[in-house]
């Protein structure tokens, strides 16, 4: 029998899977992006039912909304929807698939045999986990250095995105 | 409650996708794309094995990815720019020299 919640969990997987695999395999740049946002949405849905809301809503705000809209924009201002295929190295395509395969069994046959290593917690959670209370208490509380790097970070990137998108040629 | 080996599983799936991502395809948006979605695959990790733990530092790291991402992003955004407008192409066979 089948929980109605690993069913949810399923067609979830299979959505997040189905756009991860069309942004793989579209030719139009555009449609990729757009499949990635959808996947995206799926993990934030994922997210909420591990109980991290906030991370979900910022999942939403930041990777579907400005990230995205970032590279389509990037995308429309090149016009390169279309780039052509210029394959230089023949065999390039056959073996990364193959070595992909590798990769996914590899990982796999790993998980299957630690299948029951991991311990299935049952307890209920405290109440208001993962809520913005609680992620602000210990962003401000044991992760405060790193919060005010991740501020020079993000200083770091703004003005090395201008100088580089500077047009030098007066 | 869902196993955390099905998200495990699902979060190997879809690094396994973005790493094909970045090794078979030639534009180079969509090999940037395929980046963020192994990023987006190793954050649903944490996140599982957060609520597995029942500890908010597997959340929180998925915070700072998220910033290194968007960092990430607009630098590498630009670099695109850049490179399209010296080459007039974003196909990564066509970057293989040092000097534009």
């Amino acid at each position: 029998m089948m929980s109605l919640q690993l069913f949810f969990f399923l067609v979830l997987a299979l959505v997040a899977i189905t756009s991860a695999l069309g942004m793989l395999i579209s030719r139009n740049a555009i449609y990729s992006a757009l499949f990635l946002v959808l996947n995206f949405a799926t993990v934030a849905v994922f997210f909420l039912l591990l109980n991290a809301p906030f991370i979900a809503v910022a999942q939403v705000s930041v990777y579907a909304g400005a990230i995205m809209v970032l590279f389509l924009f990037v995308i429309m201002l090149l016009g390169a929807e279309r780039a052509g295929r210029t394959q230089s190295i023949p065999w390039q395509r056959p073996l990364a698939i193959a070595l992909a395969v590798v990769l996914l069994l590899e990982a796999g046959f790993i998980l299957y045999n630690q299948r029951g290593v991991l311990p299935l917690v049952t307890g209920d959670l405290q109440a208001g986990f993962g809520s913005p209370t609680q992620v602000g208490t210990v962003l401000f509380s044991d992760y405060l250095l790193p919060f005010e790097v991740t501020s020079v970070l993000l200083l770091v990137a703004m003005i090395g995105a201008i100088v580089l998108s500077k047009n030098e040629k007066k | 409650m869902v196993s955390i080996n099905y998200y495990l599983g699902l979060a190997i799936i879809l690094f396994t996708i973005g790493a094909l991502g970045v090794l078979i395809r030639r534009n180079s948006i969509i090999v940037f794309m395929s980046v963020e979605l192994m990023l987006n695959a190793a954050n649903l990790a944490f996140v599982a094995f957060a609520r597995y733990w029942q500890s908010m530092n597997g959340q929180i790291f998925v915070f700072f990815i998220m910033t290194v991402a968007a960092a990430e992003v607009a630098i590498g955004l630009a670099l695109i720019v850049t490179i399209f407008r010296s080459k007039a192409s974003i196909d990564v066979d066509q970057m293989n020299s040092l000097k534009g």
